[in-house]
This record gives structure tokens, sequence and C-alpha cells, in this order.
């Protein structure tokens, strides 16, 4: 019988299958941050449970951490008290931890890649949802709460049944100024923030294939925007080629042994899918959000919705609280909204290739004196990367904030917030009412029209800039 | 976890769809290290306003409803993070079951592991215990025979049978699992022989 991914991934990690169905599965590896573990650890100590693969296990601290001025520590007790929890509790349990001072720091979704962590036709899963990010090698992985972070430290297993399966793919040429981020941006819009609910998505077609491995965690990282458990791609030698070198991948003869396996993981001809989706990628424009709801995107030439001419009642209500606290009104064209703040970062969009984008765009430009505009690299490395290229002289002369790794103003856990009714032009992925502080008001988009947004002081159209 | 059998309470309708985990807890409380005393952030900026003010016209702080222990909400609730501290909030509240057409799937899977019973419904039966909500009738929760009674009307809804017998009998998960020790260690021996570079 021809398997897809998903089936070969979930297969190769069943424990134990019950006669209803119910399934326990091996997960191979584990990330864990400071803000869904205090609780598991908690648990494992009042239970007197060891951790039970430590050396599988891998910790950071990314989502209080300051942006700036690391020397003077972290003002907020409770951040500060978060972060020493997490390290009391890896010293504890003999887990590898990043902690904020050191140089392989980051955001958790970008540095398992970085580190090689992250491979093809692994379990991976960890207290956040956008753990979905590391499916772009071809790992299932999905977010989990807290008890259930407690159960992998427990047992390396989790309790689960097979998800649905559901295939979105997307061929043809995209247009020029279409990222990785409008193409998910462009297929929330398609099918909704619930429409992947109970699936695990696979990527397919030529569309994916052309794209970076930066571009591809872009794309399965806001999958968990789509409502499904995970996104996967196919791994290929661009997935190989990444992976190859990096300090927790296999190396000598456990390479050539892993590379082999890898190579028989893609989807075999004739699987059959749950659900097919089929996108032409010329219907895929530069996008950004509206509203208050990753759902809510519209190509940049568009005008904001009148709910009036929305029949279901349920979603009409939706738009005009959406309009009410997005302060927009029905009509207004899109590239006509003047933004405060320009966010470049988060576990979407915080790796080298973006931050190569945003420089591309601001190169000999200035930021609009109404603006002010961050931005955060995804981690110490992704920094010392983008520093080595001359990537910050050429943001800092724009007049860009340099700033440290984490997540920063994608939620602002750390200092770094709006305040009510300030608008954002954001590279993160949630544009939900309060994410960004309360009463802010947040725009999805690429790296590139964030950076246009930053030099205009309006929604920008990147087609349009010289 | 403490049993799910029965349930009693005059529901609080929530007429808003795609309600994430952000409005039910923001960010700010998510420092703590600790699953209890999070009531208070629970819909922080529905329940109040800038200068920390109860918001008295918000639905939980209204009689009869500030005694719900039942909640019924708009498609897709819980959507957004994976954090549990949403449930933890709702159950510190007092929340124990809610009823929505539909939930993320994290969020769902993170109510079970905390003994409250997210039952689904289609939208058309939601909006009547809705009605029947804004009334100020009660209805009835029965997990074992899986029936909603909301007066002379009963609702059957589904459940995962193993999701059932844990909310009944309030088992831990992890108790469970480590009873299949050696399923566990047998897989650990062939994995590493199988894929030894993991
Ligand atoms: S960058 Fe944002 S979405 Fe990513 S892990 Fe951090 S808070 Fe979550």
């Amino acid at each position: 019988m021809p398997k897809t991914l998903f089936e070969k991934i979930w297969d190769a990690h069943v424990v134990h299958h019950a006669n209803d169905g119910t399934c326990v599965i091996y997960i191979d590896r584990h990330l864990v941050h400071e803000v869904t573990s205090p609780q598991a650890f908690e648990g494992l100590r009042m239970a007197g449970r060891p951790v039970r693969r430590p050396e599988n296990t891998l910790a950071v601290a990314d989502h209080n951490v300051p942006t700036t001025n690391r020397n003077l520590g972290i003002s907020d007790p409770e951040s500060k008290l978060q972060i020493e929890t997490l390290e009391e509790n890896v010293k504890e349990f003999g887990i590898t931890y990043f902690g904020m001072n050191d140089k392989r720091q980051g955001i958790v979704h970008i540095i398992g890649p970085e580190q090689g962590f992250t491979q093809p036709g692994m379990t991976i899963v960890c207290g956040d949802s956008h753990t979905s990010t590391h499916g772009a090698f071809g790992a299932l992985a999905f977010g989990i709460g807290t008890s259930e972070v407690e159960h992998v430290l427990a047992t390396q297993t989790l309790i689960q049944k097979p998800a649905k399966t559901m295939r979105i793919t997307v061929d043809g040429t995209l247009s020029a100024g279409v990222t990785a981020k409008d193409v998910v941006l462009h297929i929330i819009g398609l099918i909704g923030t619930a429409g992947g609910t109970g699936y695990v998505i696979e990527y397919a077609g030529s569309v994916i294939r052309d794209l970076s491995m930066e571009g591809r965690m872009t794309v399965c990282n806001m999958t968990i925007e789509g409502g499904a458990r995970a996104g996967l791609i196919a791994p290929d030698d661009k997935t190989f080629a990444y992976i190859k070198g990096r300090p927790m991948a296999p190396s000598g003869e456990n390479w050539d042994k892993a590379v082999a396996w890898w190579k028989t993981l893609p989807t075999d001809e004739g699987a059959v899918f749950d659900k097919e989706i089929h996108i032409n990628a010329a219907d895929i424009a530069p996008s950004v959000t509206w509203g208050t709801s990753p759902q809510d995107v519209l190509p940049i030439t568009g005008i904001v919705p009148n709910p009036d001419d929305e029949p279901d009642t349920n979603k009409k209500a939706a738009i005009i609280r959406a309009l009410d606290y997005m302060g927009l009104t029905a009509g207004t064209k899109l590239t006509d909204i003047p933004v405060d703040k320009v966010f470049i970062g988060s576990c979407t969009n915080g790796r080298i290739e973006d931050l190569r984008e945003v420089a591309r765009v601001a190169e000999g430009k200035k930021v609009a004196a109404t603006v002010q505009a961050m931005i955060v690299p995804g981690s110490g490395l992704v920094k010392a990367q983008a520093e080595a290229e001359g990537l910050d002289k050429i943001l800092l002369a724009a007049g860009f904030e340099w700033r440290e790794p984490g997540c920063s103003l994608c939620l602002g856990m750390n200092e770094d917030k709006l305040n009510a009714g300030e608008r954002c032009a954001s590279t993160s992925n949630r544009n939900f009412e309060g994410r960004q502080g309360r009463g802010a008001r947040t725009h999805l988009l690429s790296p590139a029209m964030a950076a246009a947004a930053a030099i205009t002081g309006k929604l920008t159209d990147i087609r349009e800039m010289k | 976890m403490t049993p799910f059998k029965t349930l009693t309470s005059i529901p609080a309708a929530l007429r808003i769809m795609n309600i994430d985990t952000d409005m039910i807890i923001p960010k700010q409380f998510l420092r703590t290290i600790k699953r209890t005393g999070l009531a208070a952030g629970l819909f922080y900026e529905m329940r109040f306003d800038e200068q920390g003010n109860k918001k008295p016209d918000f639905i939980l702080h209204r009689e009869p409803y500030t005694q719900s222990t039942i909640l019924i909400a708009g498609e897709n609730f819980g959507c957004g993070s994976s954090r549990e501290h949403a449930p933890w909030a709702l159950l510190d509240f007092g929340i124990r079951c809610i009823i929505a057409p539909s939930y993320s799937d994290i969020f769902f899977n993170n109510c079970f592991k905390n003994g409250i019973l997210p039952i689904v419904l289609p939208q058309a039966q939601v909006e009547e215990l809705m009605n029947r909500a804004d009334d100020k009738q009660d209805i009835t929760i029965n997990l074992p025979d899986q029936k909603i009674v909301a007066g002379n009307t009963v609702y059957d809804f589904d459940i995962d049978a193993f999701r059932k017998h844990c909310l009944i009998n309030g088992l831990d998960d992890i108790g469970l699992t480590l009873e299949k020790e050696t399923f566990i260690s047998t897989y650990e021996e062939n994995r590493s022989k199988e894929r030894p570079w993991v």
C-alpha cells in the first residue's frame, strides 16, 4: 500500500496500539522553553520521576528575555523567576540548555534546525504551538500543552490518535514580490483558521520544492494558524544540505545511514490523502492582514472589507468586532493605512534569509520619521551571521533598531510591546486582539513588505518600491 | 484530577467565534510557575478595563452567570497557542465544561488533561443552548450517558472512549503510560538498532 509521508513517520513511531485506536507514540526530540515547562518539572518532582531521555531534550530561554541591555539582567521579577526556574530544572534533570548569554540562544524553533537537532522522519514536540515549524524538514512536529510536556519528559512518549491527512499542492511560478509568507497567508485566507483542524498538512508542488529551507520553515510555522496539528514537507537534497555538518546532526557512517532512510520518507506515488487542495501560484499576491485573525488576509492592493457584504451573521459580527478593534473603516485602501511600529523577527521570519531581504529593501533608504522599526534576530547565530555579512550596518544606517534575539514583540512577554491603539506591521504570525499589547493593532506581512512599510510609514505594495 | 460525572449549572453564553488563547489568558499571566491562581487573568481584557476595574456588563460578572460552571461559545474555541494556562484559568474560575461547535486541537486536548469536558455540538444546537442560557435556565451534563438535559430536550454528544474513561475516573495519563514500560523499552532498543543516529 502506498503511504504518505505522515503515515511513514507515524508507523515508525508507534510503541503501542490499543484496540480503540489510541496509540502510544515515541517522541524523538523534545524542545523546552521557560513559559510552558515549570509546572511540568514540578509535576515530575512531586511524583519522583526522572526525565527519561535528557539527551533528546533541549532547553532554551526565549519568550521572556530582554532584547536590549542584557548585561542588566531581567528586570521583571516574574520573568526572572521563570527563567531561573528553568535554569534550576535543567540542572536538576540534566538537560542541555542555552542560557540568555549563550551565543546559540534564540527562539526555540530557530535553534532546533540551526543546531541540527531537527531531522527528517523524527517526531518532535514542544510546549509551543509553532512547533509545526520543524515540519519543513519532513519531521512530524507539533505543539503540546504542559501536561503533555510532563508526559514526554517522564515517558518520552505521547498518547495520540492518528491525524487525518491533507495535501496542499502549490504549482506554477510565484509573481514578483511574493514570498513564502505570502504563500502561507494566502493558504490560511483560503482554508480559514479552523480549516486544518484534525489534519496534518503536507505541502507539495513546484513552489514548495523551490522554496529555501527558511521559506519552508515559514510555511510550516504558520500551519498552526490554519488550525492543523502539523505541517510537513518532503525532505530532499536541500534538506540534507541544510542539516549536514550542524553540531547535533549525524556524522560519518551514521550520516550515510540517516540519509538513506530519509530518502525513503517522501509520500509514495498513489498514496491517498483525506483531502487535497490545489493552488495556482499565479493567484498569490503580496498579502497583508487587516483584522484580528490570520485568516483576515487580503492582497495588498485590496480594501478593508465591509461587514454588510457578509451574509453569515456570526461572520458579520466578527468583521464588525475586528474593524472596531483595528480602528479601520470599510472601504479604506490597505495602502492608505499608516503604521507606528514595524517588527521584524519571530520564529516565522527571524532567520538569516529574512534579514537579508529586509536589508535589500532598506539599503540606502531611511525609516520614516513617524515609525519605530525594530529587528530582533531569531537567534544569536542568526545575529552573528547577519553581522558577518554587514547587514546590521545597512539596517542601522537606515534607522532600524538592531536587537538581541528572542520572541520579543511577537507576543510581548518581555518589555517589547505596543501601546493601546498603536499599529504595527509585523512579520510574526498572530494578529489576535491584545497579542502585541493591550489594544495593539497588528498587520501580518512578509519581511520585505515590513521593510517597505518602515520606509514609507504605511502599508505598501512591495512591487511599488523603487 | 477531579473525576467528572455529572454537572448542573446555568451556562454562560459567549457569542464570539475564534476565541483565542490570548483572549482567554493574556501573556502577562503566563509568567507564573504555578498552575493555580490564574482565574484573575481569565478573559482579562473583556472582564476589566484599562484601569483594572471590573466591566460589570461582561457575562461572567452578571448574575447568575458568576456561578456558571459551563461555558457556551462560538466555533474554533481555544485557537492559537498551546498554553495550558487557558484551561488552568478556566478551571480556576470554576468552569468544568465548555460547549462549542468546534475547538482547536491543542486546546481540546489540554482540557481533558485538567478534568474539563469540552463538548462538540452542531451550531444549531449550540444556539438553542445559548438562548436557554440567556433565559437563565440550567442544564445538566451527564458524561457517563453522554447526554445534555435541557428542560424537556435531551442532546446526545460524542466523546472518545479512552478520554471519557480517564475523565470519569480522574486518571493520570502518565501513570497509565508507565504501565507500558516494556513496550517503551523494546521500542527504544529497536530504535537504536534501526536509527542509530537518533
Ligand atoms: S516567536 Fe512568537 S510564535 Fe514563535 S515561539 Fe516565540 S512567541 Fe511563539
